[in-house]
């Protein structure tokens, strides 16, 4: 006996019933394929629509929040920062480069149909541990079709993160960030009027038989042996046509020619007209004849599932219809009426004169099942808590440790992969990858926005709410320490399996953790992307919150950077505790996952991002730099290392060396000063509240750690800048 | 009556840093003037710019196709007539694929994109870019391409060394020369290359994206500065 | 008459393939070590209506010198010109 068709498609017998009794009819099979593809996890957001519910998402410099292709941020002048994060990891799973490559794809176009230039790419990524080859050939894969894609619509990509965790392994985690401006009257978005009447027309590419069931078949599915099988649904990117649609798009948003714009992501063309029609309040008419189409024998239902890549939907008022097309065919891409918003709630489709489907664009669009699914703390979880290896007896010497941590691949110097990444195109790049946080200047200004991405995974495994909380904590930091203000997120969910209650509670509580980090920094969320079925057999992904931090600062010429100059006095801002648990110490020498990751208080967090602004604003620093990963020593060393310059300082504490050494507190800066303002700095952060204590001073060839141990500059570059090299030569 | 020298940047389908150098044209105090690869005219420019970027997305090979451009034509006759020509990165490659400079570029010998900032040293005065420097000065530029490698067959590579053709070698702070400092395996280190005229000029660095200290260092201000006054002798008094 | 031709574009010998010789190179680790010579190059295949087969390869030819390869660098070979049926 065959599996019935809807059960094959992804739907659930209690969703079918719910489609029978709003069409009050059995579906038919276009209809059918329709709903697959709108209801899925990946669309519908079905497991997660209940908890995102609980986000904060308003603020006075909030112009668009989620519900739109991206969000939107006032940034000042009149001017909108668009941003948003989506992943594309089972593609890039299945075939790397061009999972990647058409990741950035999309989100482009999610920023592109907001009516924004997009300006730069962030790309956080996971793999399993880079020993394996196939790890090795998948960061490559991914690596070579951020860029390839990227590099060749121009925008650049600006910075990103990249860890190894062994649960990534066969489910690698891609996300991809995208950031645009626009002025803010310009903002595409559905509160704009759009009529009975107004045309639709698909710009762009031909449509073929890319992704069909993509978005049923692989997002909402785990991926299971026999991934061969699932490569037809792998879409091809094509990023010379990408190049031409955001020049078209955005000559047509220029010049006021558009009601409404929309790409063609998940779920094609059905997903572009029913949320276009639903936003509006209207119906539609679909003629799939007027589809211009890349090969020949498509049936309805994968016409109006596709998934090929680098189309849009403009919505047009009839007399601009020929406008529009000028525009499409100066630039070399085909446009076509392919049909009508209509008064009524129906979008009905049609072909060689016959009507194929009729469903309710509001249904498919906005009434999507919603699930409260159970959730319950894995039993194991009290177990991983109470592994904690901070007062762990320790064997290995402070030197060695340094040079295992220091040349961990989470730690180590990320080059190999960023410099794969034209970074600079455009002109705006003030600071690049490699640092706490990128900077992009707004053309005509001085005025840059800050981005940073930063997920977790590993305190998110111990205590999810902590390490999603974290998560937002340190990407505000790292946005903080250049001087920059943060303004908002977006955000990428990274999980396991959402009908295994253990996952359900870890989204859960990460989703609370969120919520409470950004409302005490007032960082609202303005939108992103929930990815779940990360995980093959029973091993499901570290819970990943990943974190997309805006921020702005508004003289980009008093950015700090994390560099070391000689003849400067070193800080620490914020409080070390001996917290060892869910640190890159304890798994990269100890081997354990464990403990419980470190207390996070977010008024002490806030009042250092307000001490590092002021402080960065007065020109004071010589330095700044996000003290987390892998710890002081870690921070202090990358200052050493950026900044050609050597240091001494003495470790606080009456602990062993490495615990102050590689506790991972919160809420914590690596400072320097020129002598001659130290006392400013030491009023500014008691004003605040700020513990701050000095620890030493730069200068020299030397790191030296005061009765521990010293290694010249060079030797420390040289353990961060090889590691990641020497394991991809295999 | 006299005015800024104008510089034409072509744009092709997927040409990226044409604002860019529009942008460094206009930072280094000339006219930069807009110029599309459909239309039969290069506005009177006095000299021209071909950009960087990915044209026609690199398909078949990089430059292979817009060195049909209908505005190709103007460009050959423009060079043929003296006129300054300046091809950055996909404009150097285009420039070799239309035979307005000899050789190729293939793909980077370590098979990977690479964007860095690099030295490189001026080789001679004879090009548009070079007017007003001199050989051994070194000047800090970005390169960021996947296929930057200049070949040439032996007999070409002995005539472009033998005529002094080469304009720019990829080199280390102090001038010196060194596998290590070579982007992407360019035969003996050639970054950019000029005619023999004197007056058409390839690079694979950019220039353009080295005039502005805000985002980087200026190795790219002379060259423009050379340009310009190169330009400006032939403006109409 | 509709013909279906296939050109093989290759890189010049003496020149550098290092995207052949990261291929010969990963071939012994796949259990075959007795592979040499790897060169790397491009297929293009199309179609074309002309007035008979002859007619049909001087066309390929002249497309093939003038855009499918690049002759500084690069050697053609037109593999095959055969007869298409139907549309």
């Amino acid at each position: 006996m065959t599996e019935p068709l809807h059960r094959a498609l992804g739907l659930t017998d209690d969703e079918l019933g719910s489609i029978r009794s709003t069409l009050g009819r059995e579906p038919n099979r276009d209809e059918l394929a329709m709903y697959a593809a709108m209801w899925s996890e990946h669309c519908s957001y079905k497991s997660s629509k209940v908890h995102l519910r609980s986000l904060p998402t308003e603020g006075p410099r909030i112009l668009v929040g989620p519900g739109q292709d991206a969000g939107a941020v006032d940034v000042g002048d009149g001017l909108a920062a668009v941003f948003k994060m989506e992943s594309h990891s089972h593609p890039s799973a299945i075939e790397p480069y061009q999972g990647a490559a058409t990741g950035v794809g999309g989100i482009v176009r999610d920023v592109v149909a907001m009516g924004a230039r997009p300006i730069a790419i962030l790309d956080p990524l996971r793999f399993g541990p880079l020993t394996d080859e196939r790890n090795r050939w998948l960061l490559e894969g991914v690596v070579a079709g951020i860029g390839g894609y990227g590099n060749c619509i121009g925008v650049p990509t600006v910075g990103g993160e990249l860890q190894f965790a062994r649960p990534h392994a066969a489910n690698p985690t891609v996300n991809v960030m995208c950031v645009g401006v626009a002025p803010a009257e310009r903002l595409v978005t559905s509160a704009r009027e759009v009529r009975e009447g107004s045309v639709l027309v698909l710009f762009g590419a031909a449509t073929g038989r890319d992704g069909i069931g993509g978005v049923s078949v692989l997002a909402s599915r785990t991926i299971e042996d026999g991934a061969d099988e699932t490569r037809p649904s792998v879409q091809i990117g094509d990023p010379f046509a990408e190049k031409l649609l955001i020049e078209a798009s955005l000559e047509l948003v220029d010049r006021g020619l558009l009601e409404g714009l929309q790409d063609l992501g998940g779920a094609g063309i059905t997903c572009a007209v029913s949320e276009s029609a639903a936003r509006a309040g209207l119906g539609a008419e679909i003629d799939l004849d007027a589809v211009p189409l890349r090969e020949r024998g498509l049936e309805p239902f994968e016409i109006l599932t596709s998934e090929s890549q680098e189309r849009m939907l403009a919505v047009v008022a009839p007399d601009r219809v020929d406008e529009v097309r000028a525009v499409c065919e100066r630039w070399g891409l085909p446009a076509v009426v392919v049909g009508r918003l209509v008064d009524g709630g129906a979008l009905r489709v049609r072909i060689r004169g016959a009507t194929v489907a009729e469903v309710s664009a509001r249904s498919l669009a906005d009434e999507g099942p919603e699930y409260a699914r159970p959730r319950e703390p894995p039993e194991a979880q009290d177990d991983l808590l109470n592994d904690d290896p901070t007062f762990a007896t320790v064997t290995t010497s402070p030197e060695d440790a340094f040079v295992t941590v220091l040349s961990s691949p989470n730690i180590a110097g990320k080059r190999w992969v960023w410099e794969q990444y034209d970074s600079i195109v455009q002109g705006g790049t003030v600071r690049g990858p490699g640092g706490d946080a990128a900077l992009v200047r707004i053309e005509g200004t001085l005025r840059a926005l800050a981005l940073s991405s930063d997920g977790k995974g590993r305190f998110g495994l111990l205590d999810p709410y902590l390490g999603a909380a974290h998560a937002v904590a340190e990407s505000a930091r790292n946005v903080a320490c250049t001087g920059a203000t943060p303004l908002a997120i977006t955000n990428c969910l990274n999980f396991g399996n959402p009908e295994r209650p253990e996952v359900m509670w870890q989204f859960a509580e990460s989703v609370r953790g969120i919520a409470d980090a950004c409302r005490a920094l007032e960082t609202p969320v303005t939108g992103g992307n929930v990815s779940f079925y990360n995980e093959s057999g029973d091993s499901a992904i570290w819970p990943t919150a990943m974190i997309g931090m805006l921020g702005v600062i508004e003289d980009y010429r008093l950015a700090v950077s994390q560099a070391f100059g000689p003849g400067s006095w070193i800080y620490l801002a914020g409080e070390s505790f001996p917290e060892l648990g869910g640190s890159e110490f304890g798994e990269a020498v100890l081997g354990v996952v464990g403990g419980r990751p470190p207390a996070l208080d977010l008024e002490r967090e806030r009042a250092l991002h307000l001490l590092l602004v002021h402080a960065a604003g007065t020109g004071m620093l010589e330095s700044g730099h996000d003290c987390a990963e892998g710890g002081l020593a870690i921070a202090l060393a990358e200052s050493a290392i950026a900044g050609g310059t050597g240091f001494a300082v003495t470790i606080p504490g009456d602990e062993p060396p490495h615990i102050g050494m590689f506790s991972e507190s919160a809420s914590r800066a690596v400072l320097s000063v020129d002598p001659s303002r130290a006392t400013e700095l030491e009023d500014a952060a008691a004003g605040l509240g700020v513990p701050l204590a000095r620890l030493g001073e730069t200068g020299g060839p030397r790191i030296v750690f005061d009765g521990v141990f010293e290694m010249t500059v060079e030797e420390a570059w040289a353990i961060h800048e090889n590691a990641i090299p020497m394991l991809l030569a295999g | 009556m006299s005015g800024l020298p104008r510089v034409g940047v072509v744009t092709f389908p997927g040409s990226l840093d044409d604002r860019d150098a529009l942008r460094a044209v206009a930072f280094m105090g000339g006219e930069g003037v807009p110029l599309w690869h459909a239309d039969r005219d290069l506005r009177g420019v006095d000299a021209v710019i071909l950009p960087g970027g990915f044209s026609y997305g690199d398909y078949l090979r990089c430059g292979a196709i817009a060195r049909f451009a209908p505005v190709m034509e103007e460009v050959a006759a423009f060079a043929d007539a003296g006129g300054p020509v300046v091809g950055i990165c996909n404009g150097f490659q285009i420039l070799c694929e239309a035979g307005l400079l000899p050789g190729a570029l293939v793909r980077n010998r370590q098979l990977r994109f690479v964007c860095r900032w690099v030295e490189v040293r001026v080789e001679t005065s004879i090009s548009p870019l070079t007017g007003d420097l001199v050989a051994g000065e070194v000047l800090r530029v970005p390169v960021k391409h996947g296929e930057g490698r200049f070949v040439a067959t032996d007999e070409q590579l002995a005539r472009i060394e033998g005529e002094g053709l080469v304009v720019f070698r990829y080199c280390a702070a102090d001038g010196s020369l060194g596998d290590v400092h070579n982007p992407n395996g360019a035969s003996n280190a050639i970054a950019g290359i000029r005619n023999e005229a004197g007056n058409v000029v390839g690079l694979m660095p950019h220039p353009e994206h080295a005039v502005d200290p805000d985002v980087g260092a200026t190795g790219g201000q002379p060259l423009f500065a050379s340009l310009l006054s190169n330009a400006l002798a032939r403006v109409a008094p | 008459m509709r013909y279906r031709a296939q050109v093989v574009v290759s890189l010049k010998d003496g020149l550098l393939d290092p995207q052949g010789k990261a291929v010969e190179g990963s071939l012994p680790a796949l259990g075959w070590t007795n592979v040499s010579g790897v060169r790397v190059g491009r297929y293009v295949q199309l179609d074309l209506e002309a007035d008979g087969a002859e007619a049909a390869e001087d066309q390929v030819r002249r497309m093939a010198e003038r855009l499918l390869s690049n002759p500084v660098i690069e050697t053609f070979d037109v593999v095959d010109i055969s007869e298409r049926d139907g549309a």
